[in-house]
């Protein structure tokens, strides 16, 4: 059954599978390949993250020494202040979280993973990398515009951010939001690819419950982010018409209504957590299963609980509007919904605890990562009920309690799941393996200093600290000392951070260039892309493999191996 | 020559006609966004009713009469693709367009009008809504024209022919989102 390509086919004088060596535009700037593809998001999405790490190091800087010359930035003015959190939000979600952990790994796993040559639509998705990276060079473009950077918050609630005379940003507003829409668009076109390529080029043999948890994921994330970023385009054309154009539809002195904004964005926003989420879940489930060495605990529970999830996701979003004047009787439903979320969520925490148990565990660099993962997220998921029932929220509500809660949500999504991911995956990719002792050093300079950030942001939240404020010497009840002390801690570990990140790139570099050979299968792993070479050919593989079995046959009884290849017939 | 990957069909339907559907899925919930912010407005707004008498109801039914027809060639033309005459399909097809440029000169007109005299977009929420529905759904109009011909093109020489099916899809759906814009816009009064 497996389908090859004879050598005397026409398909051997095209450029796809051509045997010529491809110029360096074409091999490495205007490639067809997804793995090229993946990489191209990969490094975007790691500049964007230097870029969206530094813009944090400049604000954490002044609110732990307000008004001191920031060394790399200089005095930070109030407008800068605003600037920086509202783009240091947007880039690491839409330019961070996005690119790498839905972009670059799907484009590198799905094909690879199903068992196919490349997506579906190949130059779809080159031109999908090519609007994102435009959304990522207009979204910089607007520092350097007059009035500087949109300063209206990553939420850009109107009327701060429809009209230029509050936000003093009258070009920067509607270039963010320009950018924003453009990386819309890059990810829709994105997001079709990867789910018809799962639906429609899988292996031969490889049946709808023999399909990586992690493929699975990327998928349902697609999905979830096709359905619910339609209400944000058409609010972000109403928006930019409310700048531009001087209508009124959220305006309430004209007949327009602020409210209506918030719920577009959340519609889409919150469900956008889960579209970040489920890819890192997803890789966490590849880690844990190769490294435990055993068979994922439930696979169809995990499915359906992530399909669950997906629906959930839409039915939570008002959440977020809890002191915006919704009716308190519909924030007892909001309520009850944003709780019903978490029963999912913790179903997956407790399978992926029971897969561990009575596992044969390899604390190798990805295990650690992929642990942690659980740990973390279970801090940011416990912290999220104080702020899911409305009663408590109304407190809580724009404090850095907030602020903490969802860093622990989004830090071991953006950043943990994709360290995971890719020390992972780093052997397929470059055909090298990375040096473990300087990940583990990077990991726990990593993940140490993580918890000594936004711990202390908690106890903070709960003094009753607000979120965006430029300078909290103005507010005599926050500056106490204490609180001073905490903001300094705060942002020391944010600089030891920061400073053991050098690390990943001096081992990313030297790795790259002189790391051991790695095999095409050292981590023992079942699924699909581990049988193709390291990294793998233009077309991943001389003939297509043909699935007989699912991902997570790890120490079978009475196999010699501990461990059971998908494409293996026995 | 396309990868593999594009020819194989493990769910049994063709990947072209798959991903056309995820594409109208993704656009219905951004003309869901816009109409249902709309309908809430509308609800809560009944001065609207007033506004809403000064819309040209004639040449909106016209408008709707023009789309509705250029949909059956698009489905004639679904039919000519099917039993091989790509030459058909194609002229079918530019029937269909002549139906998109129709619709398009229509609105330019009526939109002159109502701009001659005095609502404009900033008028007030309503016409401001007016516009942009209707002004998004005649950019889907036009790329929609576009895109139907540069598949007339290759289907005249029995290339490609399978678009057809797929553009016609799009171009239903284009269809019932006026089917939705034309009641909420003109006859609610």
């Amino acid at each position: 059954m497996a389908e090859s390509i004879p050598s005397d086919s026409p398909a051997v004088a095209d450029d796809h599978h051509g045997h010529e060596e491809p110029s360096f535009w074409s091999k490495y700037v205007f490639s067809t390949d997804h793995k090229m593809i993946a990489m191209q998001y990969m490094f975007t999405g790691m500049a964007m993250a230097v870029i969206g790490g530094f813009m944090a190091y400049a604000f954490r800087m002044q609110l732990a020494f307000p008004g001191i010359e920031v060394p790399g930035f200089g005095i930070v003015t109030p407008a800068n202040y605003n600037a920086l959190v509202t783009n240091h939000g947007a880039i690491m979600i839409f330019w961070v979280a996005m690119p790498v952990l839905i972009a670059a790994f799907g484009n590198y796993l799905i094909p690879l993973m199903c068992g196919c040559d490349d997506m579906v639509f190949p130059k779809l998705n080159r031109l999908s990398y090519q609007i994102f990276l435009l959304s990522a060079v207009v979204l910089l473009s607007s520092f350097f515009v007059e009035g500087g950077g949109f300063g209206g918050a990553w939420t850009a609630y109107p009327p701060l951010s429809a009209k230029a005379e509050y936000s003093l940003t009258p070009l920067g507003s509607s270039i963010w939001l320009g950018a924003v829409a453009l990386e819309f668009v890059a990810f829709l076109l994105g997001g079709i690819n990867f789910i018809t390529t799962a639906m429609n080029s899988r292996a031969p043999g490889m049946k709808l419950y023999d399909i990586p948890i992690v493929i699975w994921m990327i998928v349902i994330a697609s999905i979830l982010f096709l359905v619910s970023v339609g209400p944000l385009i058409a609010g972000a054309i109403m928006l930019l018409f409310d700048q531009q154009l001087g209508t009124a539809f959220f305006d309430p002195a004209r007949g327009g209504d602020p409210v209506l904004w918030q719920h577009l964005f959340w519609f889409f926003g919150h469900p956008e957590v889960y579209v970040v989420l489920l890819p890192a879940l997803g890789i966490t489930a590849e880690i844990i299963t190769v490294f435990a060495r055993k068979k994922l605990f439930g696979y169809k529970t995990v499915l359906h609980t992530t399909i669950a999830t997906g629906v959930l996701s839409f039915t939570v979003w008002a959440h977020h509007q809890f002191i915006s004047g919704v009716d308190p009787r519909m924030a007892h439903v909001f309520t009850l919904t944003t709780l019903l979320i978490s029963v999912p969520i913790a179903e997956m925490m407790f399978v992926y605890i029971a897969t561990l148990y009575g596992g044969s565990i390899r604390l190798t660099t990805p295990m650690l990562w992929g642990l942690s993962f659980i740990a973390e997220f279970l801090i940011g998921g416990v912290t999220g009920i104080f702020l899911g029932a409305s009663g408590a929220d109304i407190y809580f509500h724009d404090t850095y309690f907030v602020l903490a809660h969802f860093h622990y949500t989004f830090f071991p999504i953006a950043i943990i799941g994709t360290f995971a991911g890719l020390t992972f995956w780093f052997p397929k990719m470059f055909g090298r393996m990375m040096n473990d002792r300087l990940g583990k050093i990077h990991f726990w300079g990593t993940i140490i200093p993580f918890n000594f950030i936004f711990i202390p942001l908690f106890v903070l939240g709960m003094g009753g600290q607000h979120r965006r404020i430029f300078d909290y010497s103005y507010f005599p009840e926050l500056s106490m000392p204490w609180m001073q002390d905490i903001r300094v801690l705060a942002t020391s570990s944010l600089l030891i951070m920061l400073g053991f990140q050098v690390v990943f790139f001096y081992n990313f570099i030297v790795s790259l260039r002189s790391g051991e050979k790695a095999s095409k299968n050292p981590w023992k792993s079942n699924t699909l892309e581990w049988t193709a070479d390291s990294p793998p050919p233009h077309g991943n593989w001389k003939e297509l493999p043909t699935v007989y079995r699912g991902p997570y046959e790890y120490s079978v009884p009475g196999r010699d191996e501990d461990y059971w290849p998908q494409d293996q017939p026995n | 020559m396309k990868p593999i990957a594009t020819t194989r069909s493990t769910s049994g339907m063709p990947t072209g006609l798959l991903a056309i559907w995820w594409v109208v899925g993704s656009e219905i919930v951004i003309f869901g966004g816009l109409l249902g912010s709309y309908i809430m407005y509308r609800l809560s707004h009944d001065a609207w009713a007033n506004q809403a008498a000064n819309t040209n109801t004639a040449l909106g039914t016209l408008n709707t009469f023009v789309l509705l027809t250029s949909s059956l060639f698009a489905v004639l033309a679904h039919r000519a693709a099917e039993s091989g005459d790509g030459k058909k399909a194609a002229r079918l097809l530019y029937y269909t367009i002549g139906g998109a440029v129709t619709f398009v000169c229509v609105k330019a007109f009526e939109w002159s009008t109502e701009i001659a005299h005095g609502y404009t977009i900033t008028s007030n929420t309503f016409w401001s809504f007016y516009y942009t529905a209707a002004g998004i759904h005649a950019l889907h109009v036009i790329a929609g024209a576009i895109i139907m011909a540069i598949v007339a093109r290759d289907a005249a020489k029995n290339m490609e022919l399978q678009r057809v099916e797929l553009i016609g899809i799009y171009w239903h759906f284009v269809d019932i989102v006026w089917i939705f814009l034309f009641p909420l816009l003109y006859i609610a009064k």
